[in-house]
């Protein structure tokens, strides 16, 4: 596989949220708004690049029988160096997203890109493939963020947006399904529907 | 009648050659006029004179009574709010008047998504929608804004019904998928005092009112007689809230054979045992209720007769049909003494109890196919040793 076919792919045909489908319970808790979603979606990349480049530069010296247990170091070591950063730059957003950092630990996607890729692959490949995957959950994630707040809270990163565009005096309100966990499997099966539509060798027969 | 001009009209518009794409379209009109000619002819099938068309036609007929009583019944309220002195010719005037604009949106938006998946799918339009069309504005309260009103029709044909296939496939009644997403996503229009009655003819102004269940949910006792609520004349939603203008309607479902009278019967009987073993407990006041309120309350008997029988989404088997409605009728009574968050839990109990319908069918079946495969090595045994 090419070098740019790593980063490129998971943006479409091989997306980890609207293909492999991992990483789902993580974009539904998280996406109420825009800011722990963009916080979100940082950390997680951070994590699947750094533990996909450590493990792969161990790899060969890894017994196959206790890799899980490796891996699950190496990136329980990660997520607490994340955690702590976050707690002590940006505690408010940290608050918010409360148990969900430290259950990056059993995001799918971390594990799934380390199994299926790291561990079999040079540490530069292993890099990149960490950083597109991480970045295609992050679409994901900024994208519900953005509906979610903008149609939930009516605003966006806390600006108003709503308010400042005169919706409110002229009888709109905010949709409080959207800030409900339900309405982000439902947004994301819609854009797993268009994804489909559009990459028709997608589609299960 | 002689309506062979219409049909012969009908021949002459049929769309050919450029105007072929919009097949789905005039097939759906044409069939709802006549009743199409071709039949079957390989294999064998079963032959009936009512067809999908016809037997929605009926369902609609069947909310008539509970439309008309609606709509006198929201002059009526407004009426009484303002001290107003009305005719009751006016008073269902100005309940048409409001009701008009709700079921035009209705149509129109659901009408609209409808024609254009099956176009786009090239399939028949499914002519399911004339009825929940009709049965969402029956359910919500008369205040809801039409744009609310517009994007909960929308959600529900699209989540609710054609992301799995379209009428037929869908496992939650559409009508209850969109009142449940008005529920969620503008609570304040859907509960509470201030959304039952319409201030004026416009606009979405309401003047307070408690319903019965709102009442009791607060502690209080309501303030309607059992007669008011059995007539109807209480704040509600549309036109849930006359008990005899829907026995009217459950006559015409159950005489037609439309409505599985299993289903009816089951859920009163689940929601009157569920109410007399909370009589037995008795531990606050709503428990201590008479168990027959329930069924006058709210849209307990709009949800049996109209919501809980709609043949795609209930139970199929006839031992499931118990199971099923005892259940809604026992979740729902539950719902409303329990959950003070939900004062009317029968929308919830049935979207839910449309979930575990498959459940149910499934059971039953493979319990049946149980018995049988246990009779047949009976059998075999027998024959063995004789």
């Amino acid at each position: 596989m090419k070098n740019t076919d790593l980063i490129k792919l998971p943006f479409s045909k091989n997306n980890p949220i609207l293909v492999q489908v991992l990483g789902v319970c993580s974009c539904l808790a998280v996406t109420a708004q825009l800011k722990p979603a963009v916080v979100m979606a940082i950390s997680v990349t951070v994590v699947v690049m750094l533990s996909n480049l450590i493990i792969s530069l161990m790899r060969n010296t890894i017994p196959p029988r206790i890799r899980i247990i490796v891996q699950l170091v190496v990136v329980s070591t990660l997520v607490v160096l994340v955690d702590q950063v976050l707690k002590a730059y940006m505690y408010d957003v940290s608050k918010q997203l409360s148990v969900f950092v430290g259950l990056i630990i059993t995001n799918c996607i971390v594990m799934g890109r380390l199994e299926a890729f790291a561990m079999v692959q040079k540490p530069w490949p292993s890099l990149l493939d960490g950083l597109g995957n991480g970045l295609g959950y992050s679409v994901i994630l900024i994208t519900l963020g953005f509906v979610r707040e903008l149609f939930g809270s009516g605003t966006l990163w806390g600006y108003p947006v709503m308010e400042k565009l005169g919706l409110y005096s002229i009888g709109y309100e905010n949709n409080g399904l959207m800030i409900m966990p339900p309405m982000a499997l439902i947004l994301v099966g819609l854009i797993i529907w268009w994804h489909r539509s559009r990459n028709k060798d997608l589609c299960e027969q | 009648m002689n309506m062979k001009w219409l049909s012969d009209w009908f021949e002459k518009i049929e769309p050919k050659g450029k105007w072929g794409w919009l097949g789905s379209t005039y097939e759906a009109f044409h069939t709802f006029a006549f009743t199409p000619k071709t039949v079957t002819r390989s294999g064998s099938h079963v032959r009936d004179a009512v067809d999908m068309k016809r037997s929605i036609i009926i369902v609609v007929i069947a909310l008539i009574p509970a439309l008309l009583f609606g709509m006198w019944n929201i002059g009526y309220q407004t009426s009484m709010a303002t001290g107003a002195d009305w005719h009751w010719l006016y008073m269902w005037w100005f309940g048409f008047l409001r009701m008009l604009p709700m079921i035009v949106v209705s149509y129109v938006v659901g009408l609209f998504i409808e024609f254009a998946f099956a176009q786009a799918r090239g399939h028949e339009v499914n002519e399911g929608f004339l009825a929940t069309g009709l049965l969402i504005p029956m359910i919500v309260p008369v205040t809801t804004p039409l744009w609310q009103l517009a994007l909960a029709v929308a959600f529900a044909v699209i989540i609710g019904k054609e992301v799995f296939g379209g009428s037929g496939m869908n496992f939650l009644n559409p009508a209850l998928v969109a009142r449940a997403f008005l529920f969620f996503a503008y609570p304040t229009h859907m509960s509470g005092d201030k959304v039952w009655i319409a201030a004026d003819l416009w606009g979405n102004d309401a003047i307070a009112g408690a319903t019965p269940m709102g009442e009791l949910a607060t502690g209080m006792q309501p303030s309607a007689s059992a007669l008011d609520m059995l007539i109807g004349t209480i704040p509600g939603s549309t036109c849930e809230t006359s008990v005899i203008a829907i026995a009217l309607g459950a006559l015409l479902l159950l005489f037609t054979g439309i409505a599985s009278w299993r289903i009816m019967l089951s859920v009163f009987l689940g929601g009157g045992l569920m109410g007399l073993l909370f009589n037995a407990i008795g531990y606050n006041e709503y428990m201590q209720l008479p168990f027959y309120y329930h069924f006058l309350m709210g849209g307990f008997a709009f949800g049996a007769v109209f919501m809980a029988t709609d043949p795609v989404t209930a139970a199929q088997t006839n031992c499931g049909k118990w199971i099923y409605g005892l259940l809604i009728g026992a979740f729902a009574v539950l719902l409303r003494v329990c959950n003070p968050a939900y004062p009317e839990g029968m929308m919830l109990s049935i979207l839910f109890m449309n979930c575990m319908a498959p459940l149910i069918d499934h059971c039953v079946v493979a319990q049946n196919i149980k018995r049988r495969a246990k009779r047949a090595a009976v059998i075999g045994k027998e024959a063995h040793n004789g």
